[in-house]
């Protein structure tokens, strides 16, 4: 039985480096697994950069880049490279510590973010206890890199893109965590390989049904309005402050902004679909009994994050903006009411045991 | 009982000064707004003009009439063809000439057509200031229906200089008429969608409902017109007031919504559109066949004296007023250009918003700098 | 009430929204059907057969123009984009000075297309052309002669 397995593969490289090479090949294996990673992220924020124009030019009746490459696919590589060699320019007498510092802050909180989620049966950096909850505080920090580039970069609109940027992520930081919270209770567990487990007979949409369903509309708006994505971009409102917190970044120090909050975008998706879609578990186990499992796995899980995705990419490319106090009304006076009833309501339901 | 003081010592709330413009998305062009701010509130607006300054007016007294009509196409870009009647109906009631039928239907439908274009443009823009970036792309698909009409008939897309003293510069296409009737029913299947997109959307209508309230006074004492004025209640359609080339043969209802606010102003010109269709709808079917030219001089010289024309262009009330000595170019020319009174509206709109509020408002006003600034 | 209500309306015409960009994004995921944009180097762009690219001068298979240079053209023009140098040269059947142009230049960077200049023109000789591929490295390359080098006035034409 598949389930039962929970060998973790890096877990198992690390040791068997260690059983031949001792410390050394710990550190080894530390090193490959980092560097697994951040090629992962590189590869597959430049991916949905391009996914990303490619939908977004769909929507608007384009095409979107099709000229480098087969399909346009190395537009975003040549985008980089282009950005790479770029000029690296700033304002004067700006706070060249907190500046510089801002995008090494972003891109950590965004990758250590990372090394909770489960891929597939078994391919996770480190199986947290408290995964989710890790998952929660570490995407905290990103917002202070956002808010150091909002302040470092001298530049009125800078400042008021990354006060915006703290206002919206520490107010939604709640409703998502609430979201959250609603499937902890029925799931009994933060490790997210035990919410997985818990979920091989139904997925939680569909075993909570109605607070499963408010939690996860709930966590939909909350992890958008945390990724910075229309309707809640405010921080970067380019109708209004050209292009906010960073403003005054170019070349690399902008992309990777850019490939950070593509990566909070993947991160979101990829909690949702762990929470709400049972994460790398087929749809009524049709892949169970074939070989390879944890490819399997994959392929689900990366077949329902890219729906979330495309979820995410739908709203951006359909909403108007909302207005600064809007955005606080909609989390104060709406979703944080309905996501603490709806806490009390998922309480009652499992307390009685009316789960699905 | 005591009473808590707090004890901020030094930290004091102050206010600053943002530059929004030259170089800015929302300002549409090269104006400059400096807002006093406290926090994201705005407490002034201040508009700095003349970053586009080109001197029509002065270039005007150098050129002959029938040369000033490509410098009009260069003021308000986007109701170019409106312009240039202006200028030649200005010229016309100076010389005092009948043009032909044909011509006041011909001006009177391409006016239409270019209002439209004008507020499919606004509506695109409009959408991509509040955020909803893919509202651009469907308006410009429609407008370049009418940029294609135009192009065929006129042979440029913007800056047409289409109307000439005394008639047209070139006869209508023979695709004209049909591809105007291919495009009329497009457009009504269109509008629906549209509003589904944006207008009934509960974000929109938040960000647009009893924002930016110009009250009927003060759309009036600031000289607004077209639809912002229109939006406040004030009846000031110069094509109804007085009709000239062929709207008096037209029925037409004037759009004018009383709340003032931004949503109000959206309306308007979404109405506005409709209602430019149904008058190209009861011309296009019999445009009269009796010439695309009046007789004039090859070289036009005004009487002595001063002439006035007012036309409603997609903005609002276009003022030419031409001061002749007699001689072949005039001693002045003089363009109460709408964008600038509609500025000055802005002024007093945007006290006491938000910044995104001050953007969606100057939307709604819909800019074109190089009217303002001419 | 109205305070679900609010959310609910709320998520309807939100959902309203979707169906209309969803209803042109599928439609042109698979069959591009809604896809307005011309790849233009690949597909030929469509330019209508008034378009007003830039002036040029007609001239027959002997090399021959319609233009007298008689400067109706550089009058009619409202900020001076085209210039004529001209001379009077003995005709010899006649023995007539007639006036004959010799460089009919037009700096295409100036104009405005008003379309001023064709109508003045009283021979056409000079036409619009749909050419838009204006765009040079030099600024001084805008600057062009529209009469071709050793080209003459067609016979017939004066009259």
């Amino acid at each position: 039985m598949i389930l039962t397995n929970t060998t973790n593969y890096f877990a198992q490289l690390i040791d068997y480096l260690f059983e031949q090479m001792g410390l050394g090949g710990q550190i080894l294996g530390y090193v490959i697994v980092a560097a697994i990673y951040l090629t992962f992220f590189a590869v597959a924020g430049l991916l949905l950069v391009y996914v990303e124009r490619r939908v977004a030019a769909f929507f608007q009746l384009r095409l979107g880049p099709n000229r480098v490459g087969p399909w346009g696919l190395l537009q975003t590589i040549a985008d980089a490279l282009k950005l790479l060699a770029k000029e690296i320019t700033g304002t004067e007498r700006k706070d060249k510590l907190l500046y510089h510092a801002a995008y090494f802050l972003v891109i950590p909180a965004a990758l250590i973010g990372l090394s909770v989620i489960p891929f597939s049966n078994g391919v996770q950096a480190y199986d947290l206890n408290i995964g989710v909850f890790f998952i929660s505080a570490v995407s905290s920090v990103g917002v202070l890199g956002i808010l150091f580039g909002g302040w470092g970069s001298n530049n009125k609109y800078s400042l008021i893109g990354g006060m915006r940027s703290g206002l919206q992520m520490i107010s939604y930081e709640l409703s998502a965590g609430l979201a959250i919270l609603t499937i902890i209770l029925m799931a009994g567990s933060l490790q997210m390989s035990e919410i997985i487990n818990q979920q091989k007979d139904l997925w939680f949409i569909v075993k909570g049904h109605i607070p499963a369903l408010i939690a996860f509309v709930i966590f939909v708006i909350a992890g958008t309005a945390e990724s910075n994505r229309t309707p809640f971009d405010l921080p970067e409102g380019e109708a209004e402050l050209g292009a906010g917190f960073h403003s005054e970044y170019s070349g690399m120090g902008f992309a990777y902004f850019f490939l950070a909050e593509f990566i909070n975008m993947f991160i979101i998706s990829a909690v949702a679909v762990t929470l709400f879609f049972g994460g790398w578990l087929a749809p009524f186990g049709i892949t169970d009994s074939l070989p390879w499992q944890p490819l399997w796995g994959a392929v689900w899980f990366f077949v329902k994050v890219s729906g979330m995705i495309f979820l995410l990419m739908w709203f951006r490319w359909t909403f108007p903006r909302l207005r600064i106090d809007q955005l606080l009304t909609l989390e104060w006076k709406y979703l944080l009411p309905v996501g603490l009833l709806n806490i009390v309501l998922m309480a009652i339901l499992v307390y009685y045991n009316i789960i699905l | 009982m005591d009473t808590v003081t707090l004890n901020t010592g030094d930290l004091k709330s102050q206010e600053y000064f943002l530059n929004m413009g030259p170089q800015h998305p929302a300002t549409h062009g090269v104006l400059r707004l400096i807002l006093t701010m406290d926090g994201e509130v705005v407490k002034n607006i201040e508009p700095d003009l003349g970053f586009i300054h080109r001197s029509i007016e002065k270039q005007c007294e150098y050129e002959g009439y029938k040369q000033i009509i490509h410098l009009t196409d260069r003021m308000d870009y986007l109701s170019a063809h409106i312009n240039n009647e202006a200028v030649a109906l200005a010229i016309e009631q100076a010389l005092e000439i009948e043009v032909p039928e044909r011509v006041k239907v011909i001006r009177t439908i391409m006016g239409e057509l270019t209002r439209i274009a004008s507020h499919l443009l606004w509506w695109g823009v409009m959408g991509m200031d509040v955020g909803a970036l893919t509202t651009f792309m469907y308006a410009f698909r429609d407008r370049e229906m009418i940029n294609d009409i135009m192009e065929e008939t006129c042979g440029a897309r913007l800056t047409m200089s289409y109307s000439t003293p005394g008639g047209v510069m070139f006869d209508l296409h023979p695709n004209f008429v049909k591809r105007v009737k291919e495009f009329i029913p497009h457009l009504r299947s269109v509008i629906p969608k549209y509003d589904e997109l944006l207008t009934g959307n509960v974000i929109f209508q938040k960000r647009m409902k009893g924002i930016g309230i110009l009250s009927y006074e003060d759309a009036i004492s600031h000289g607004a017109s077209g639809p912002v004025a229109r939006g406040s209640g004030v009846s000031c359609d110069r094509r109804k007031i007085a009709p000239y080339s062929a709207l008096d043969k037209v029925d037409f209802k004037e759009i004018i919504y009383t709340e003032g606010d931004n949503l109000a102003r959206y309306n308007v010109r979404m109405k506005e559109m409709l209602e430019s269709l149904n008058i190209i709808e009861q011309l296009i079917d019999n445009i009269p066949d009796d010439g695309i030219q009046a007789k004039t001089k090859a070289l036009i010289k005004l009487p002595k004296g001063e002439f006035l024309q007012r036309v409603e262009t997609a903005r609002g009330d276009l003022g030419v007023y031409i001061v002749s000595d007699g001689k072949k170019n005039p001693y002045r020319v003089k363009f109460r250009s709408p964008g600038f009174s509609n500025l000055n509206a802005l002024i007093e709109m945007g006290k006491g918003h938000l910044i995104a509020d001050v953007v969606a408002i100057m939307s709604t006003l819909d800019f074109v700098v190089p009217d303002i600034d001419r | 009430m109205s305070y679900i209500g609010n959310i609910l309306g709320g998520i309807k015409t939100l959902l309203t929204g979707m169906k209309v960009t969803g209803g042109y994004f599928f439609p042109s995921v698979i069959g591009r059907k809604y896809t307005i944009t011309r790849q233009y180097p690949d597909e030929p762009a469509i330019v209508a057969d008034r378009f007003k690219g830039e002036v040029v001068m007609w001239h027959n298979e002997n090399n021959e123009h319609r233009c007298t240079g008689c400067q109706a053209c550089e009058i009619a023009c409202p900020n001076g984009s085209i210039e004529i140098i001209w001379d009077r040269v003995l005709n010899e059947e006649t023995g007539k000075k007639v006036k004959v142009i010799d460089q009919h230049i037009y700096h295409l960077g100036m104009c405005t297309m008003c379309n001023l200049c064709i109508q003045a023109c009283p021979t056409n000789a000079i036409m619009w052309s749909t050419n838009f591929h204006n765009s040079t490295y030099d600024r001084s390359q805008l600057t062009k002669v529209l009469n071709k080098p050793g080209s003459k006035l067609m016979a017939g034409v004066e009259e």
